[in-house]
């Protein structure tokens, strides 16, 4: 029985509708720019000599464009090795235990250390043509990005629901259909989340990413990043200007077309949410959703997306008989065996490659300067916290304060170093003052904000009536920070710290070496010792100094960071 | 006998945004005298709660006044301490701690914080707990931890916000019936208990006085003595009278509503709760079972389906708004279409219910009208919030509409798509 009359609505559908303009006018300036750019990227790669970066504003457009595209480009990338190396180690054990530790590692290296092993191989792939350069910088911007991502996600899949994981089974969907309609949307707001703290990532490292130089090879391409390079070798302030203003162009529509429709689509993914939480709410995706031209445009691919959950994979009746000769435990002894053997001919290939040039002396002074860098993170964070933890407390328990602190820090967060050079090195030359103590609060320029955001997070997701009950017993003051303010940050706080440490190391390397025109500040530590290297080609340090880096990385995230964390987790975790 | 807490004619609204004020209590007198036990009887959201949290100074009311000791109240006062739903108890303290943590702010010696802490702890049976985390116990031992940390307080007031209801059934009767027989026995060191709640037997077996609150504003409309000694027995006749003239004082003034919901104004008076088609479709069957043939005691049935005041209520509105059953003096009696209802297949249902939309519940048939009407069949769902927002609160507006749209999906009516915000007669195939 159907209780509907026969109304037929069907020719409506053909009719555009006004989201539609708004759809066709963004689409339309896309495609415009995309053919702009892709002429350009096949033109051969002396034409970025003849046509150096011009701080002419006028240009700012055009390389705010190149800039987000090639972050765009490389947030796709980022999000094909989000899916596939995330998954991978997840789903398999014996995978997990090589590609985990290896995820930790690759978060480690600074970007430099990347560019340098790399930049041959991507030159080669479009030999002559600045494509081939594209290529290296947006691999380097995917290096900024990629690796939380993926952490995020591995995260995710780990803790799916098992009645999820079941039900998915039972209706005999496949594993690809599982990914797709289940482990994915379940993992998608906490990947989104990290999505944009990827594009931050990729902001502040945005200057070492489009303008770089390697022993005799140097590139720069037109962008913001190299836009702000000239600015500072030029000392031009004017351009500085220019440029934040261009940055912050880009970010807020990013934030207006991208993240704000991502965040408040991804709200249904929310396995906890209640009705009658707050929606998120986006313009920009209500026009995505009512659009016609941008459902035409998405049909095929969701129809063919559809039908690809219904390939059955073929049942293998070995399946489920499946015996294996060797005994489990020999697999594992055998998986291990491996890795120890292919761990130790890395590390034999490593210190053969480093050995052959370099002396202990050598290691010896990588090793020291390590430990200056080390030093800056741990007073700097220490720092950071004293300051931030009180703000993001005060912060986080007014929602109407949050809203407005929030968007900020998120800005700040994505504020490259290079930008605040001139501010940097003027004042350290007009004081006298020592470099190696003045160059590093540049290291936690962008990495702070991760303190503030998380307690923030973390102080707006106190009870009310635990709020109440501090009040009712009338806890103030001292008493109330000691025994209810920092102890509910804690676990936030902690993750925060983690972040921003590890996001400091990476940090050294634009931060331990400051210029503004002629004048280059240089401060003992490893991030310098790295750029230098890289400057001057020297692949032996450079591989030392990155081996060093991602010694002390792994050994502080294992031995402080991690047990913290779980310390953190066990006792003050709200239940 | 003195009074230790007075509040007159409080009135406490907040602000909406893009319009006037929702006003939550309105006209609120209450007076509390010391060595009694008052009940604060109303459904959830009708702001009793709230007047709690005025009573412990969380929040300023803005007219009225609220006076406690004869000094009107402004901010916590150390002699009145409350008692959470949830507990709010500090998961990174221990028991102690949680306990102590009150008399810490009060600024007492070491020595004698944790001599009272101690006491406390004893007094309401959590001995051996003491180094224990929050986590590590069960929902009844933390809410015994939170008896004990406003209790170390030596408050002269207590204030109980729904405080068994986030446990079990034997838990919560466990509780309480030790809390009584302390203050029957004078071990409790406070003068007085205010207890809010939405359990009806719960309000008779621990209360002196039960004040009934309405919604919208909230206030209290009516005071129920109860004269009974403990230990109160629940099978006790004269406790069932008390559970029964309750009963009927809280539906009189529902039917009172329903009636003026009627009017010929297709906006509704009042909020529509969006209950389920198969609550209505479980409490129909319910009462068509054979032992109450279509006619049921409320507490009786409440007690047979298992739910509380606050959810059946609003299952029982529905059922009278659709005219399927009628709800009389704390009787909840089927009508004829109720038990034909009880009767059919489900499609006969989607029918019945189809009709009962179209005739008893103006602002549906109003929906159905307006889409009858547009040339596309389709409005946005602007169209309707926005009449329903210049009679009640954003919430209220929001529910109402989810309550006309999961009807009216159960009943073919009309459907809704939420990815577009549109009504529309379309049968998605």
């Amino acid at each position: 029985m159907k209780l509907f009359p026969p109304v037929s609505i069907e020719t409506r559908r053909l009719l555009p509708r006004s989201w539609d303009l708004l759809a066709g006018i963004f689409v339309l300036g896309a495609i415009i720019f995309c053919a702009e750019a892709s002429r350009e990227v096949i033109q051969p790669l002396s034409s970025l000599a003849r046509h150096p970066v011009s701080l002419d504003p006028a240009n700012l457009p055009n390389y705010a464009f190149r800039t987000a595209l090639r972050m765009l480009v490389a947030l796709a990338f980022s999000l094909i090795f989000t899916f596939t190396y995330a998954t991978w180690a997840a789903k398999s054990k014996r995978a997990g235990m090589l590609l985990v530790p290896l995820l930790d590692i690759l978060q480690s290296i600074p970007i430099l250390g990347f560019l340098s092993v790399t930049l041959v191989f991507f030159l080669s792939l479009a030999p002559g043509r600045i494509l081939g350069a594209e290529f290296a910088a947006i691999f380097l911007i995917f290096t900024s990005q990629a690796w939380n991502m993926a952490f995020s996600f591995y995260q995710s899949l780990r803790t799916v629901p098992i009645e999820l994981d079941e039900a998915g089974r039972t209706f005999g969907m496949s594993g690809w259909s599982r990914f797709w309609q289940i482990e994915v949307p379940f993992g998608m707001p906490q990947l989104i989340w990290n999505m944009m703290m990827s594009m931050s990532g990729a902001w502040f490292m945005l200057v070492a990413s489009e303008a770089f130089t390697v022993g005799n090879t140097s590139i720069t391409l037109p962008g913001i990043g190299s836009y702000i390079a000239a600015a500072v070798q030029a000392k031009s302030l004017t351009a500085i200007f220019w440029a934040i203003g261009a940055m912050l162009v880009v970010i807020v529509i990013f934030d207006q077309l991208l993240f704000r429709p991502l965040v408040a689509w991804a709200d249904r993914f929310r396995i906890d949410a209640e009705p009658g939480d707050e929606e998120a709410e986006s313009w920009a995706l209500k026009m995505y959703r009512r659009s016609r031209l941008i459902d035409a445009i998405g049909t095929p691919f969701d129809i063919l997306m559809r039908r690809s959950y219904k390939i059955a994979p073929p049942k293998s009746k070995t399946q489920i008989v499946t015996k294996s000769i060797i005994p489990p435990w020999l697999a594992v002894g055998l998986w291990y065996a491996i890795l120890v053997v292919f761990g130790a001919y890395v590390v034999w290939r490593v210190t053969s490659f480093v050995g052959a040039a370099l002396g202990f002396s050598d290691v010896v002074g990588a090793f020291l300067r390590g430990m200056a860098t080390l030093t800056r993170v741990i007073v700097l964070i220490a720092l950071a916290s004293l300051i931030w933890v009180p703000v993001g407390i005060y912060v986080g328990l007014r929602p109407h304060l949050t809203r407005v602190v929030q968007p900020i820090a998120q800005f700040l967060a994505a504020f490259p170093a290079n930008l605040v050079f001139p501010v940097a090195v003027s004042l350290i030359l007009l004081w006298n003052a020592n470099p190696d103590i003045w160059l590093s609060p540049l290291m936690v320029l962008g990495t702070q904000w991760y303190i503030l955001f998380n307690v923030i997070a973390g102080a707006s997701a106190l009870p009310r009536e635990m709020r109440d009950a501090a009040a009712n017993f009338q806890v103030k003051g001292w008493l109330w920070w000691k025994k209810v303010g920092i102890p509910a940050v804690m676990p936030y706080y902690v993750t925060g710290a983690i972040t921003a440490s590890g996001g400091s190391w990476n940090a050294a390397i634009v931060a331990e070496v400051a210029s503004w025109g002629n004048r280059t500040l240089h401060a003992y530590g490893l991030g310098a010792y790295i750029f230098d290297a890289t400057v001057a080609g020297d692949f032996h340090r450079i591989v030392l100094g990155i081996f060093v880096m991602s010694f002390f990385v792994v050994v502080v995230n294992r031995l402080f960071w991690r047990p913290l964390y779980w310390y953190a987790e066990r006792k003050f975790k709200m239940t | 006998m003195d009074t230790l807490l007075q509040a007159t004619d409080v009135r406490r609204s907040f602000p909406r945004v893009g319009g006037e004020d929702l006003l939550v209590l309105d006209g609120v007198n209450l007076s509390l005298n010391e060595g009694e036990i008052v009940g604060l009887l109303g459904r959830s959201g009708s702001g009793k709660s709230t007047f709690l949290r005025l009573i412990a100074g969380l929040a300023q009311p803005q007219g009225g006044h609220l006076d406690y000791m004869g000094a009107p109240i402004n901010g916590p006062a150390s002699g009145i301490a409350m008692v959470f739903q949830s507990f709010a108890l500090f998961p990174w303290l221990t028991v102690l701690e949680n306990v102590q943590l009150g008399l810490e702010a009060l600024g007492l010696p070491d020595k004698k914080i944790r001599k009272r802490a101690l006491a406390a702890i004893d007094l309401i049976g959590l001995d051996g707990y003491e180094s224990a985390y929050p986590r590590e116990l069960s929902g009844g031992m933390r809410q015994r931890v939170g008896f004990a940390r406003a209790l170390v307080v030596h408050p002269n007031i207590l204030l109980m916000d729904e405080p068994f209801s986030a446990l079990d059934v034997l838990t919560a009767e466990n509780l309480r019936t030790d809390l009584i027989e302390l203050w029957q026995n004078k071990k409790l060191p406070i003068k007085s208990i205010l207890l809010v709640t939405h359990n009806i037997e719960e309000a008779v077996q621990m209360c002196d006085r039960a004040l009934l609150f309405s919604s919208n504003p909230g206030r209290v409309t009516t005071e129920i003595k109860i004269d009974l000694p403990h230990p109160r027995d629940r099978s006790d006749p004269r406790f069932e009278d008390y559970v029964d003239r309750i009963y009927v004082e809280m539906t009189a003034r529902k039917v009172e509503r329903q009636r003026t919901v009627q009017a010929i104004d297709v906006i509704p008076d009042a909020p529509i709760s969006p209950v389920s088609s198969n609550s209505i479709a479980g409490l129909i069957e319910a009462l068509a079972n054979p032992q109450y043939d279509g006619k049921a005691d409320l507490p009786d049935i409440a007690y047979d389906v298992q739910l509380e005041i606050d959810e059946l209520f609003p299952i029982a509105e529905a059922l009278q708004m659709l005219r399927l059953a009628d709800l009389e003096g704390g009787d909840l009696k089927l009508t004829h279409m109720g038990k034909r209802f009880a009767d059919a297949d489900t499609n006969e249902r989607k029918e019945i219910v189809n009709r009962a939309l179209m005739n008893n519940v103006p602002f549906a048939a109003h929906i159905r009208r307006v889409l009858d009407e547009r040339s596309n069949h389709t409005a946005p769902r602007r169209r309707f919030i926005d009449e329903l927002e210049d009679k009640m609160s954003e919430d209220a507006a929001d529910e109402t509409l989810r309550a006309m749209i999961s009807w009216a999906r159960f009943a073919e009516l009309f459907s809704y798509d939420d990815e577009s915000e549109t009504f529309s007669l379309e049968n998605p195939t």
